[in-house]
Order: C-alpha cells, then structure tokens, then sequence
C-alpha cells in the first residue's frame, strides 16, 4: 500500500488551469453546438435564443472558472468541463423536447406547455452560485468533518421531509417530493450531500473497532455481531425510504454509498458480503411485498407487454437511433412526453446521437466519477478520501441505476440523470458535489510544504489523534 | 485505504462497461428486431412521412403519394383504387401494408440496399429521401376491359403476354378502394376495415392468384397435353367416350354432362372430345396415362410452384396419391384438382407459347426518382410443359373447341381465337365455378387469358361456363390486340 500511495502523492504540483480553460471551451463549444443544430433542424434557423443559452452556460462556466484560479489553484481540471459539458448538453436536449412538444400539442390542437428549458439555464444559474459559496466559504474539506453529526441530522431530516403532510407531494407514486413557496423540491438530493457527509465523519471516528475486532471465517474477516449496529441502521433507514416514499432508487443509493465507504474505511471484503446479504434480503422482500416494486420487475423482464410503457416506448427510441443516431432534432423523444427531458432524457441522446453519443455520455460520466476516486487516493487525509469517494461513487451509482434502467439493463427506478435531467434540486446539488470534489482535489494536488511523502498511516494517527 | 478506493474505481468502470455494453447491444444488435415490431410508432411516423415512389402502369401512376396538409405529410392515392388493389394492395397507418405495398415497400420508400447510393446522394445535396418508382407489365386497356366485363360477378381474371410471361390485367372481384385504408381519417378507416373483414364476399382476398378453385373442364388441355405427349395419342386417336364410363372399384359411373355419348359415338377422336368437352373421353385416356403422368404434365406447367413472389401466388395443386377412380376424376378437372386463374392462363400461355411456360412476372422495372433504372426483369423461362409438335396440336384442337364447340361465344371476328371451357363444381349445393381459358391471335399469340367465376348462376354444362366466362376474355383479347 505505501508503495501505491507513494505514486499518487508525487504529482508534479502544476494548477492545470489552463488546460480547464480549454476544455471548458470545448464544452461550451460543443453545447452551443448542438443548440444551434436543434434549431436548425427543427426550426430551419438559428434560434433567436442562442445568445441567452450561449451567455448563460459559457458565462456561468467562466465564473466557476475563475472562483477556481482565485480561490482553489490546483483543484482537478477535468471536473468542471465534463460537468458543464453535461450540463449544457442537458439544457440542449431539454429545450429540443420543448420544441418536439409544442409541435405536438399544436398538432393535436392542445395549449403548448411552456418551456423547461430556460427554467433549467435559471436552475443552471442557482447551482454555479452554490458552487461558488461552497469555493469561496469552505476553504479547507476538514471543516464540514465538525459538522458530522450535524449533517448526520440534516440528512435524516430531509430525507424524511417529503413524509411531512401539507409538504410532501406524491409524483408519480414516490413520495419524494417538497413543495414549498410554490416550487417544488427534491430533498433527497441534498441529502445524499449530507449523508455522505456523516458517513465520511462518522467512520472516520469508528473505522478502528470496525476494522481490528471480529474474526475469520472461509477466509473473510467478519465483524463482531455488536459492530453491526450502524450497518443494520443504515439498511433499516434505507427500507423505510422505500417502504414510506416508494422511492425504490435513493434507497438503493443511500444504501449503496455507506456499504461502499464502510468496505473504503475499514478495507474489510466482509462487510461487502454482509450488506450484499442484506441488500438482497431487502431486495426480494421489496419485491414480494411491494406492488410498485413487483411492476418495476416485471416492466423489466417484460418490457412490451404493458401497452404505451415508458420503458418500451424508451428502448424503441434508442433502437430507432441506432448507432449513429437520427441527428439532433430528427428523433420523435417527445413521444416519451415530458419524461424525455426528465428520468428517460438519457434514452433522448440514444435516440438522436445514437449509441456513439450514448457512449460519449457515459464515458464523461465515467471521467467524473474516476476523477472523483483519484482525488480520494490523492487526498491525504481519512475523511477527505471517505468524503471524495462518497460523491464520487455517488455519481457511479446514480448513474448506473438511471441509465441501466432506462436502457433495460435493470429494472427502472426513479434517479435524476446527474447535471442532465430536467430538475432543480438535482442539479444544484451536483453542482455543491462537484464544487465538494474540486475543494478537496485543491488540497489533494497542492504542493506540500515539507514535500516529504506521507504514508496513509501516519495520516490516520495524526487525524485520530486530534 | 488507497486500494479499497482502487477497487471501487475498478467496480465503478465495471458498471460503466456494463451500461456501455447493454447499449451497444440494444442500439447496435437488437435494433432492427424493434424496429420491425408493430407497436412502433417511430417508423411507423417516418415511413408515413416519406415520399413514397409511385407504382406505374404505362406512365400513368396508379398509386401515387400526394403532399397533405394534415397530421402527415403525405397521403397516399390510389387512382382507381378497386380495379387495381389486387395488385396494389393498400398502405395504411393502422393496418399495415398490402400487395405490391408490402413486398415493394423498400423500393418504394427508398430504404432498399440498391437504393443506398442515391440515399447519400439525397444526404450530401440535402435533399428529401425519395422513393423509387415501380413500373408493372400490365396493359391498362386489358385491366379497365376485364374489370369493366367481371361487372358485380365474383371472380377472377388474369392475362398474360405468352413470350414474355409478363401480366397483362390482373383482376378480382368484388374488390375494395384502397383510397379508403389508406386515408388519414383513422376513425373512418378503423371503421371500414372492419367491414370489409366481415363481408361474406371477401373483397379483400385476391381471386387471381391467392384461391384455389377446382379448374373443371379446363384441365382437360393438361390432361391433352399429356396424352399427345405420351407419343400413344394423336389428335385423331379414337378413346372410349360412352355415356357413362364404369370405373374401377366404384359403382358409380363417370357420367358426360348431357348424359349422351360423345358426339354420337362411344369412341370419338381427342379433337372431337376437346370440342364437346367429353367427361368420359379424357376420364378414361387418364385412367389410361395414370396418375403420374398427369401429374407430370401438370408441373410442367406450373402445378405444384409458388408463382409470382410480388404478390404470393399460392401453389396450384394435382392430388398426391388418387385411387383409380379419383384419377378419372382428376383427368376432367375435378375431385382434388385445385388451381389459382393465373395458372389456367399460364396453360393457354405456355400452349401458346410452344410449349414453353414462362415465368409470370408484374414488375417489369423499378426506377429512382431521377429515372435511373435501379433494376429491370427480364422474362425467363419456367418449363419446356410440351414440344412444339404438341403445342400446335393442342393449338388446332382449342381453335376447333372455339370454331366448332363449347367455346363459340369466344370467338371474335377477324381474329382467330383458341381457348377452352369448364364448368366446376365442388359440391351438389353450390354454384358451380365456370372457366374460359383461351389465347389469340391463334397464329401469332399476344395474350393468354383466363377468367374464372365463382358462384355462377348456371347450368352445370360447360356450353353454360363457356357463355359466361367467355365474353368477358373476348374483351379483354380485343382490348389488347387493340380492336
């Protein structure tokens, strides 16, 4: 192990700011792209709000930018330009299925609804200034590890505040929606922020009982049965999100997110057997007593048996894309109505760009998420690794479910696609997520002063100590 | 720590694999199975939208797609819609394809292979996908004159150029407007799709080549045919023809429709038995030839093949295994003898022709938009059915069938016609089928013919089938040789 970590810490130091420059303006570039194709495509003209989408997305991005040379010089620079990339394409696809509905409704003699996506540019908006406060104000990660308990708290009460009467809403049969001041929110998004937060703090602290007490068995170490306490609390506070919100994919996320920082904290294989154990437990019995968890299976196994399904209406979209894709602006995704900008706006690209921009999608996923895990292997202390690989890993796995569901590799479950699907609440806080991972990739990638490399040991003693 | 993290990074690129490849399969492999299924709005929409290419008789567009103002943007017209939907078939948003529709649909909607060049082409000049035009052997004086003549009968008539094999009129009645299933009124279309289904009359069923009725007398020139070509039998070869023929194993007789020996004699030649169209004369030559040999001569002209892949041509059929009896009865175009109209009208064509059948064929070019001949068939021939010899003698025999015999209300002046009656019947209660199959000029032939009706309203005498079924040909013979 010391070996492994000497060859992170010895980055050359360079801020790479630049190099964020320039992909940022590929991003933006390609974004604004794509904006003007749809009009063009749809519309045979320029859209007249292409200086608005261009402003507002190349704006914002540069702002995030420079709050980043002022405030977080070494910060990782891949990051933000797959984020904005994400972003920009998202608001692209969403107003591409404004228009697809308007034509729609015009057709079918019906009132347009108006569109989403300026709404998405303003939601845009909101998640760089949180971006920005959690920059500038939070200076160094090892601060919110004081506020472990506090998150913990916060995290149990806006996952709970859907369930609050007169505030929660039911969409869609999850009861995972606030609406309050007239707008609509989803908590659970932040609370995915601040459970991770708590995990990260919290085994921060417990890791050691976790990791030395227990004993051997077929070759794995098990823990004692005392020490299963916070893993069946976790497992329980995630079947009640189920059972209570029907929200079959921030269970499976919250659940996930701990088991994984449990197996990072304490690098016991055994405690992936006991929450694999325990998630399967929970897995079938959801399935067997639930009737919307029993639908989502069978909508799964059997996509085409339920007429007008979403989920077939989705693979057939992608299927008519193909592998190049029908071009943007030529694909019908707003037969998926207003699901095609939200839940299934990923299964909108497989349909006009086809499998190769589905690929290209998933692989800047796959840069986010990867990016995430070096800054945790890089970071050099225990609760910023645990807190880098929690947002980290969080992204993985939200992205995993949403577009394994939407393209029928598992059953559907209801999870925002990160920095793309239509929605507020999600995307400013992966916004605050990545601001998060950019704080922590500054201290991970600064030069240190002595440069001396560490072992993760010393870190452990030094960060128990205090 | 670092190689938990390690591992998970590895996890989190396993799972990233896993969409990427559930996708490539979905996107890639699995594409095109979903994108045949029915339910599939998507192509459905596109293919409604494209500007399909037109099926051409002549130069005169049968079915033709117009640009619509309404919820798609073009409308599919058939000019007129029921004497050509045997052949057309229909295109429809609920219900699917039809005839040349169906199995033309990529040529016409431009997504065929052959197409694929001027596809690019079409992309790079950004251009509107265009489809290719069919353009089909038949004569449009031949269809409007058989369609006209079949009046509100129900029936079948097909005719084909016996050189070529190419189809001259293909008609099927009652028939339905496409017009009406391929119109944007779904409500309106929904509503009489069910009604043509329910009809009892089956308007939608192609009498020309998808049914099987039994030919009667005019499986008598395959029953000639084969006869001639044993080498035992010439035209003037005497064959027992009493009034009633006892047949082997049975005590039931083969009887002649008039209940008379043939012509006066219990041993009249094969001319004289092709004239009056004698059961018990071609009963006993094919007692005398067997079953084989029938069946033999039958295939030879086409029995047995599914014919005209364009429209589906159901196989005509010579019963496989018949006793003594069945084989009596099977010589005279009954018991199990079952034939399509299209492939009476390749026996006089192939009689015609030399004794050489060839293949019937209804698409004669198919051209892109900017006229370029994607593809172009050329006539092939099916079998060698029978020589020269023969043919010219089953030609003298037809030309005395309808100078002399059951055949006369054929005849046509100034043109010498040779043909054949039959009168069908299936069973005691039902109206029996009556049949003309004929060709002409007899000396030079231009077109072969048969006409078929169903359920006709008369006596059960092949005078009765000639009379009714012969003028309909007459005048799709005088349509085509321009008279």
């Amino acid at each position: 192990m010391s070996i492994a970590s000497t060859s992170v810490i010895q980055i050359i130091p360079r801020t790479r700011r630049g190099v964020e420059l320039w992909l940022l303006i590929v991003a933006i570039g390609v974004s604004v792209a794509a904006y003007v194709n749809i009009g063009l495509t749809v519309q045979d003209k320029v859209p007249a709000s292409t200086g608005y989408y261009a402003a507002g997305i190349g704006l914002l991005a540069l702002i995030a930018h420079f709050a980043l040379r002022y405030r977080a010089p070494y910060a990782d620079p891949v990051l933000l330009p797959c984020a904005v990339l994400l972003n920009g394409l998202g608001v692209a696809m969403i107003h591409r299925v404004d228009l697809g509905l308007a034509k729609a409704a015009e057709e079918a003699g019906r009132d347009p609804r108006g569109p989403a996506a300026p709404q998405q540019i303003t939601w845009t908006a909101v998640g760089i200034v949180l971006f920005l406060v959690v920059i500038l104000l939070i200076r160094d990660h090892r601060r919110l590890q004081a506020l472990t308990y506090t998150a913990g708290l916060a995290g149990l009460l806006l996952l709970v505040l859907p369930l609050v009467p007169g505030l929660g809403v039911n969409i869609n049969g999850a009861q995972i929606w606030v609406r309050f001041l007239g707008m609509s929110f989803q908590p659970g998004e932040f609370a995915k922020l601040c459970l991770v937060v708590f995990f990260a703090g919290y085994l921060v602290v417990k890791r050691d009982v976790l990791t030395l007490a227990g004993h051997r068995f077929l070759g794995l170490d098990l823990p004692r049965a005392r020490d299963l306490g916070p893993i069946l609390i976790a497992w329980a506070v995630s079947l009640g999100v189920l059972v209570f919100e029907k929200d079959l994919g921030s269970s499976l996320l919250f659940f996930g997110l701990f088991l994984f920082l449990l197996y990072v904290a304490t690098e016991r294989a055994g405690w992936l057997l006991i929450g694999g154990l325990l998630f399967a437990a929970g897995a079938w019995f959801a399935y067997a007593t639930f009737g919307h968890v029993h639908k989502r299976v069978e909508d799964w196994l059997h996509p085409f048996n339920e007429v007008g399904g979403q989920v077939s209406n989705a693979l057939m979209g992608q299927a008519w894309g193909g592998v190049l894709g029908r071009g943007l602006g030529q694909g019908r995704p707003e037969l998926l109505q207003f699901y095609a900008q939200s839940d299934f706006i990923i299964s909108s690209f497989g349909e006009e760009l086809g499998l190769t921009g589905m690929i290209a999608i998933i692989l800047v996923y796959t840069l986010i998420v990867e990016r995430g895990l070096r800054t945790a292997l890089g970071c050099r202390d225990i609760f910023g690794k645990l807190l880098a690989t929690g947002l980290a890993m969080s992204f993985a796995l939200q992205v995993f479910v949403i577009v394994g569901g939407v393209t029928g590799l598992i059953p559907l479950t209801g999870l925002a696609t990160p920095f793309m699907a239509l929605g507020g609440t999600s995307l400013v806080a992966n916004w605050a997520i990545v601001a998060l991972l950019l704080r922590i990739s500054d201290q991970a990638r600064r030069p240190q002063t002595p440069a001396a490399p560490v072992s993760d040991d010393t870190i452990a003693l030094a960060v128990q100590k205090q | 720590m670092n190689s938990a993290i390690r591992r998970l990074a590895v996890a989190a690129i396993v799972l990233m694999l896993a969409l990427m490849a559930n996708s490539t399969y979905l996107q890639a492999f699995r594409a095109d199975d979903l994108n045949g299924r029915n339910d599939n709005r998507r192509v459905r929409d596109s293919q409604f939208s494209v500007d399909r290419g037109p099926i051409l008789v002549g130069s005169t567009p049968i079915a033709e797609s117009k640009e619509s103002n309404d919820q798609f943007e073009f409308q599919r017209t058939y000019r007129v819609g029921p004497q050509y939907a045997p052949v057309t078939g229909f295109y429809s948003y609920l219900y699917g394809r039809a005839g040349l529709e169906l199995t033309q649909n990529s040529e016409l909607n431009g997504s065929d292979p052959s197409l694929a060049f001027r596809r690019v082409v079409d992309v790079i000049t950004n251009r509107r996908q265009q489809g290719a035009s069919v353009s089909l052997t038949l004569n449009a004086k031949a269809q409007l004159a058989a369609y006209s003549a079949m009046g509100n009968k129900k029936g079948a008539v097909v005719a084909i150029e016996p050189k070529t094999g190419k189809v001259l009129a293909m008609v099927s009645t009652p028939s339905y407007d496409p017009n009406q299933l391929a119109s944007h009124d779904l409500d309106k279309v929904g509503t009489t799709w069910k009604k043509l289904l329910e009809d009892p009359n089956k308007p939608m069923s192609n009498r020309a080549i998808r049914e099987l009725y039994p030919p009667g007398s005019t499986f008598k020139l395959v029953t000639a045919a084969a006869a001639l070509s044993s080498g035992r039998y010439t035209p003037e070869t005497k064959v027992r023809s009493p009034a009633e023929l006892e047949l082997p194993q049975t005590t039931t007789p083969l009887k002649n429709e008039n209940l008379q020996n043939c012509g006066g004699s219990d041993n009249a030649t094969l001319t004289v038995a092709l004239r009056l169209s004698c059961n018990t004369a071609f009963g006993s030559v094919g007692l005398d030839l067997g079953a084989d040999a029938l069946r033999e001569q039958a295939e030879k002209f086409g029995f047995g093949e599914k014919l005209l892949p364009e429209l589906g041509a159901v196989a005509s059929q010579f019963p496989a295994d018949p006793n003594a009896p069945q084989v009596a009865q099977s010589a005279i175009g009954q018991f199990d003898v079952q034939s399509t109209p299209l492939q009476m009208a390749m026996v006089a064509a192939g009689i015609a022709n030399g004794g050489d059948v060839m293949k019937p064929y209804l698409v004669q070019n198919v051209k892109t938009a900017d006229l370029k001949t994607v593809s172009e068939t050329k006539p092939e021939s099916l079998h060698q059915a029978v020589t020269p010899e023969v043919a010219s003698q089953l030609t003298q025999m037809m030309i005395d069938v309808v100078n002399n015999g059951t055949g006369k209300p054929g005849r046509i002046d100034g043109v010498q016609v040779a043909g054949k009656t039959g009168t069908a019947q299936t069973s005691p209660d039902r109206p029996p089928f009556a049949w003309f199959t004929a060709f002409a000029p007899a000396n030079d032939p231009q077109i072969a013919v048969a006409v078929m009706i169903e359920d006709a309203n008369v006596p059960r005498t092949d005078i009765a089938g000639g009379t009714l079924a012969a003028p309909i040909a007459k005048k799709v013979i005088q349509a085509v040789l321009g008279q």
